[in-house]
């Protein structure tokens, strides 16, 4: 009951939030300087087609009854359609969204099983000449752009070596795995240093925590407290930074998908922008928030998974 | 007040100043004053004109004369690198710092006011930190098309919100101890109660994490001008040279990968002087975004 309270609350908070997103989306053609659609046409359209696609898009209508009927069809899954490709937006984002979120995933997944070992290793030897390492090994790991990296790879494992496939999104689940592993090591890559410096701090605040002195002086072995107790209590603030850099790890998936060619939401947005297909823009701009509030709320609710001591405060 | 002391610097105070740095913050300031130093002076570093194109001279692999390698166009990658840093170092800064100066600001303000000021900035940041920024950076290009414009603008409307939420969380703290108290009851204008007593013990966090930003700024900026949607292609911009030597990675694997490491050292070394300033101001754990 608590559960669902919670639940219901956060859902109502985001309806603000994403009042402000579709306003947002809805501006992003309203504000064009000049007409969008001669725009979009690049000059190629002549007065009845122009008058035609005006109708078409609703443009010969006062924008506040525009902004509204934008709202009631995105509420309906309506976003419009695309007028380079001809076909519904939801149709081009939502074939989409399973390769996106596909990448993100296998991302996340290797980034945690890179970094879950090194924060282990940097927390047990404290300020010790691992522990160093592995920090300015961070750094240096952080400062790297994701765009180079993904070359890195493609030089190394792809041409090098020619472990992997260098593009596209492959056949089946594994097809997928086998395909998509260098765009997700590049994520992993790039997402682990900031995870790992978390995890690590984490760790060190809980272990300084009254109940690990407990259970140190009741003789249970350091390998024990450090899986059963310390990784445990750490994985609430590791769960929050992960959710808090979503939208820098979507931004990581737009640059690896336009690099490594996936045909996912990153890789559409980019091009949408550089043809100016506005209702491509408006619906992704919908989409990848949408994509962001849910990651959060997700996050928010798997603490209650790790702590259920969150509920009552 | 660390940076007081080296404004009002006799040599004898620098020399304790620095003393009291930890490795990572003198090696981190050194690698930063050279890029710096090599950025300002570029004409006299760089051995070659950036725009120069000569085509006796295209795609030649690093040498003792072009040390980075050649590009497509017969230009000195070296030079450009160099000529870059005045884009990257200089955009990277002002994104970084002019929404650091007012969102302390903000934030100042609303922790020490309280009330309807402070309530407002709550929902504002809330709703800041549910949105996705990079979607906000495309949207306004889209609007104004690709340029550094687009991306002044759309960083100048979110990036104020995290420094906000720091120097609120500590004026929280700050201000209801003794000596705010002191200053307030010898009858100080409240400007210079805020700016000239409560700043300097309230900006640290967000000093220290304004290293962070700006390296993940420069990322930004790169990122954006390598998907052809930030710095256009004739200007030296680190990453959009790289995304130009996309198309030989093949064969003249220089161009793409050389211009990069420039990324990862300015980078680098503004990530260890962030992890010295951490320590410095007695931080127990980097913290980290």
């Amino acid at each position: 009951m608590q559960f669902l309270a919670y639940i219901l609350s956060r859902l109502v908070q985001m309806v603000p939030v994403l009042f402000l997103v579709v306003l947002i989306a809805f501006l992003a053609m309203e504000l064009v300087p000049g007409d969008p659609i001669m725009l979009m046409l690049g000059g190629r359209a002549n007065e009845t087609m122009l008058a035609a696609l005006h109708a078409e898009f609703g443009l010969d209508r006062p924008a506040i009854t525009r902004f509204f009927s934008f709202i009631i069809n995105a509420l309906q899954g309506d976003l419009g359609t695309s007028i380079i490709q001809r076909q519904p937006v939801s149709v081009i984002v939502g074939e989409r969204i399973e390769k996106t979120v596909f990448v993100i995933v296998y991302g996340a997944v290797l980034a945690v099983l890179v970094a879950l070992p090194l924060a282990v290793i940097a927390a047990m030897k404290h300020d010790r000449p691992v522990d160093h390492v592995i920090r300015i090994g961070g750094m240096i790991g952080m400062s790297m752009p994701p765009f180079w990296l993904a070359l890195l790879l493609i030089l190394l494992f792809g041409l090098g070596l020619g472990w992997f496939p260098i593009g596209g999104y492959g056949e089946g689940f594994f097809g997928h795995l086998w395909h998509l592993f260098l765009p997700g090591l590049t994520i992993a890559l790039f997402l682990s240093p900031i995870l790992v410096a978390s995890l690590r701090a984490a760790m060190l605040d809980v272990m300084g925590e009254d109940y690990i002195e407990v259970a140190r002086s009741k003789g249970l072995s350091p390998r024990r407290i450090m899986f059963k107790h310390v990784l445990r209590n750490a994985l609430i603030p590791a769960i929050t930074v992960l959710s808090i850099n979503i939208g820098w790890l979507l931004s990581g998936a737009v640059i690896v998908e336009y690099v490594f060619s996936i045909p996912g939401m990153g890789s559409l947005l980019v091009r949408s922008v550089g043809s100016r297909d506005y209702p491509v823009i408006q619906g992704l701009t919908v989409v990848f928030a949408l994509f962001v509030m849910l990651t959060n709320l997700a996050a928010d609710l798997s603490y209650m998974l790790v702590d259920r001591r969150v509920l009552r405060k | 007040m660390p940076t007081q002391a080296i404004l009002i610097a006799a040599p004898g105070a620098v020399r304790r100043e620095v003393a009291r740095w930890s490795v990572t913050l003198k090696v981190g300031s050194l690698m930063l004053l050279v890029i710096v130093l090599a950025g300002i002076f570029a004409p006299l570093v760089a051995p070659f004109d950036p725009y120069f194109q000569d085509y006796d001279r295209v795609l030649l692999p690093p040498s003792g004369t072009h040390l980075f390698g050649t590009d497509q166009l017969g230009r000195d990658l070296f030079s450009r690198v160099i000529y870059g840093i005045r884009i990257d170092l200089m955009v990277g800064f002002i994104i970084t710092f002019v929404p650091m100066i007012y969102g302390v600001a903000i934030g100042a303000l609303a922790g020490y006011y309280g009330g309807v000021l402070d309530s407002v900035l709550m929902r504002l940041l809330d709703t800041a930190i549910a949105f996705p920024f990079l979607v906000l950076i495309i949207v306004v290009i889209a609007i104004l098309g690709p340029g550094v414009q687009s991306i002044y603008i759309a960083v100048f409307l979110v990036a104020w919100t995290m420094y906000a939420r720091l120097a609120r969380a500590e004026m929280l703290v700050e201000r209801s101890k003794d000596y705010m108290l002191a200053a307030k009851t010898l009858g100080y204008p409240t400007s210079r109660i805020i700016f000239r007593h409560a700043l300097p013990n309230i900006i640290g966090s967000s000093v220290v994490f304004s290293m962070a930003d700006f390296v993940l700024n420069i990322l930004l900026l790169s990122g954006l001008s390598f998907l052809g949607l930030g710095i256009q292609p004739p200007e030296p911009e680190w990453g959009a040279m790289v995304a130009e030597g996309r198309d030989f990675i093949f064969e003249n694997w220089w161009i793409c990968t050389l211009p990069g490491l420039a990324i990862v050292v300015t980078g680098t070394a503004l990530s260890l002087i962030g992890d010295g300033l951490a320590r410095r101001f007695g931080q127990r754990h980097q913290a980290i975004l």
